[in-house]
């Protein structure tokens, strides 16, 4: 790469938003509007891994969707190297569908059960045309390499996996399609410790080999430090922040993200017994009725009147982190 | 097996063992677990999915699914054999003397009945208290478990319901009665950390102003330091390990311990490059080895752990700290 250039941005989300039309009541006689995703905007750089945390509901997933087009968005733009993805009709967004891959959490329901493994990883294969009939086999035995599966898993069916081996199929299917960027939608939430050890070391090692770009939606805040080049935090359709990791761990700007981390335990009893947590109170808010002015301040601890009537801006304090709460505002350094 | 200090047992299970049928032939699920609750400790059982720590839990209350069952073992509670008892019996038992809250409060709720009724149940069958008495109780309840709006509450659906509050109600039933012991299974994995933290919160408070006896299962070995006195850590059907919560993470004395607590990232840490993890897969039920469970993925495994299973014995003289393993001893000392 030219020394002189900067690096362009692999995603560039501009004012993304996702309201989804609800009916509501016995009879669907009322109609509501879910404000799942409202106008965030940020880059993703090529070979870094986005983590995006937040609570249930905030729209993480819909972020993720939205951004692979798997939901059409109410606003905004997705810019994928320069082209606005949102514009794009199914049949010029195909190409764009290989590059872009999506893993969930439970890969059973995304594998189909009367495939045996091969079956399903050289599905993609065939589909995109990525190697002639003849190669698709040694293909297949190489993806599962890859992801740590020894060549004889290609004649098993999903039942017979274990949930560990079955994340490593969704891997090695995602990544037949020779994709530059994967959402990792909880990718590893469902996984017992010891095996989940086992695939962030695994999506690590392909990242480098294959220079890929994750956004990584997570609820464990200790696994996203360990993995993630950048973090953000959303909270009810927004980002409440966005930070380099040892930024956002070591010098967390939002009250939201400063209770969550209080809310971690740590594995180490004495520190645990002496810690002082500030313990969020109450809920989220129904996202079909999202507080005016800053979401958060039902629930902020710092909350004067200003947050009750006015949202605060999306601004950077600092280069690179971004923060949208009052009092942090001018807290820059 | 005395307690080194004498306290009283609440909870006594030994050997216990359970098997379930499976298509080819009976299968062993918990193969000869023991532990013991004392009067007002915290328990946390700890072991990844399959390894038997919800199972053990179901038997003692008589809630085993089909093709199920116990088929050895004795669990003393209070000067009784839990694992003899009649269905009427245990009925009487469970939800009074032991109160329980699962994992996943939507099931174990019933989504066409009101809060309020729900929480009364264990009053009115337990207690025999009047319905008006058991509905006012039932708001005091709500209140202590930290839900806004406790009296107005009552009247709602389950679904009307975040899933924390849900969670809440369960604990709230299963406190309804002053159990003795409260056997809470998982009982926040499935909620946010935010809300995770308020039912920890809520736990620990009750714990100190009612005095029961916990016993804590989960897979998280993070949640439970900071809220157990000791742990168990069960694998493959088997107890590898129990010690006090400090000696255990200060000192874990099993290869699978020792393995799954550096697999797990720290928030306190910068990020490591690469994570240690322990290789393979735990074994089915049915198809584990001969010898020690956990000899195909010991990175310190040898020839004897092959052939013969390890029994629980103290780690040094007669400490409460108890492992199961050949090797044991040396690593205390390379530790040391
Ligand atoms: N297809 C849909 N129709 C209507 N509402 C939806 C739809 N998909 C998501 N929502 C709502 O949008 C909001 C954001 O949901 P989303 O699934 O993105 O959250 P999330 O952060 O991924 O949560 P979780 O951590 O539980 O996965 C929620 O209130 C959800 O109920
Ligand atoms: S803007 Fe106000 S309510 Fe929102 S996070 Fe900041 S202080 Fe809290
Ligand atoms: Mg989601």
């Amino acid at each position: 790469m030219n020394a002189m250039t900067k690096t362009e941005p692999l995603l560039q989300i501009e004012g993304l938003t996702k309201h989804f039309h609800v009916r509501l009541g016995a009879f669907g006689e009322r109609e509501a509007v879910v404000h799942a995703l409202d106008d965030i905007s940020f880059d993703i750089m090529p070979g870094e891994t986005l983590s995006v945390v937040g609570e249930s509901g905030c729209g993480k997933s819909t972020a993720g969707f939205t951004i692979l087009q798997l939901h059409r968005p109410t606003a905004g733009r997705i810019r994928y190297q320069g082209r606005d993805l949102a514009g794009l009709d199914e049949k010029a967004l195909r190409p764009y569908r290989r590059e872009l891959q999506i893993i969930f959490q439970d890969p059973y329901s995304t594998l189909n059960p009367r495939m045996t493994i091969g079956e399903a990883i050289a599905e993609p294969i065939l589909f995109h045309k990525l190697a002639p009939k003849g190669e698709v086999k040694s293909r297949v035995e190489r993806l599962l390499a890859d992801v740590g599966l020894p060549a004889r898993f290609a004649m098993r069916y999903p039942h017979e996996l274990s949930g560990g081996q079955r994340q490593r199929v969704a891997i090695a299917r995602a990544l037949a399609c020779e994709p530059k960027f994967i959402v990792c939608d909880e990718a590893i939430s469902a996984l017992d410790v010891s095996i989940q050890a086992q695939i962030i070391n695994l999506l690590l090692e392909l990242q480098r080999k294959y220079g890929l770009t994750y956004l990584f939606i997570a609820h464990d805040l200790a696994v996203v430090r360990h993995i993630s080049t950048r973090v953000a935090v959303m909270y009810l359709g927004r980002v409440a922040e966005l930070a380099p990791r040892a930024r956002l761990f070591g010098n967390p700007l939002h009250p939201y993200t400063k209770a969550l981390l209080s809310a971690v335990p740590e594995a180490d009893p004495a520190y645990e017994r002496k810690r002082q947590r500030q313990i969020l109170q109450g809920d989220v808010p129904s996202p079909m009725a999202p507080p005016a002015g800053c979401r958060f301040h039902t629930r902020c601890p710092l909350a004067i009147e200003r947050c009750r009537v006015e949202a605060p801006v999306w601004r950077e304090t600092s280069p690179g982190h971004h923060v949208a709460c009052h009092l942090a505002e001018g807290g820059g350094e | 097996m005395a307690r080194k200090n004498g306290q009283e047992l609440l909870l006594d299970v030994r050997d216990l063992a359970i098997e379930v049928v499976t298509r080819n032939g009976p299968a062993r699920i918990v193969d000869g677990i023991s532990l013991t609750v004392e009067k007002g400790e915290t328990l946390g059982v700890v072991g990844e999915s399959g390894c038997g720590k919800s199972l053990t839990m179901l038997s003692l209350l008589g809630l085993l699914p089909n093709k199920i069952s116990v088929i050895g073992g004795s669990a003393t509670f209070k000067g009784r054999d839990l694992l003899a008892m009649s269905h009427k019996e245990l009925r009487k038992v469970r939800g009074g003397e032991i109160g329980f809250v699962f994992q996943d409060p939507m099931t174990s709720l019933n989504p066409v009945v009101r809060i309020g009724q729900q929480v009364m149940e264990p009053l009115l069958y337990h207690r025999n208290m009047g319905r008006a008495e058991a509905r006012k109780r039932a708001g005091e309840l709500l209140k202590l478990v930290g839900i806004p709006g406790a009296e107005e509450r009552l009247d709602n659906y389950p679904h009307e319901l975040s899933g924390g509050m849900r969670q809440r109600v369960m604990i709230a039933i299963g406190l309804a009665c002053d159990p003795a012991l409260l056997i809470a299974d998982e009982p926040t994995t499935a909620l946010d950390v935010t809300i995770q933290a308020q039912i920890v919160d809520i736990v620990k408070e009750l714990r100190a102003k009612l005095g029961m006896s916990i016993v804590w299962i989960t897979h998280d070995l993070a949640l439970i330091a900071g809220l157990v006195d000791r742990v168990v850590v069960l694998y493959a059907g088997s107890v590898v390990e129990d010690a006090p919560v400090d000696e255990l993470y200060e000192n874990p004395a099993h290869p699978y311990t020792r393995g799954l607590l550096a697999s797990i990232p720290r928030l306190k840490d910068e990020g490591a490059e690469k994570l240690s993890s322990i290789g393979g897969t735990p074994p089915e039920p049915g198809r584990r080895p001969a010898g020690c469970p956990f000899a195909p993925r010991c990175p310190i495994a040898r020839a004897e752990c092959e052939r013969a299973v390890p029994a629980l014995e103290p780690v040094k003289g007669e400490g409460a700290h108890r492992v199961a393993c050949f090797a044991a001893g040396e690593i205390a000392e390379a530790v040391a």
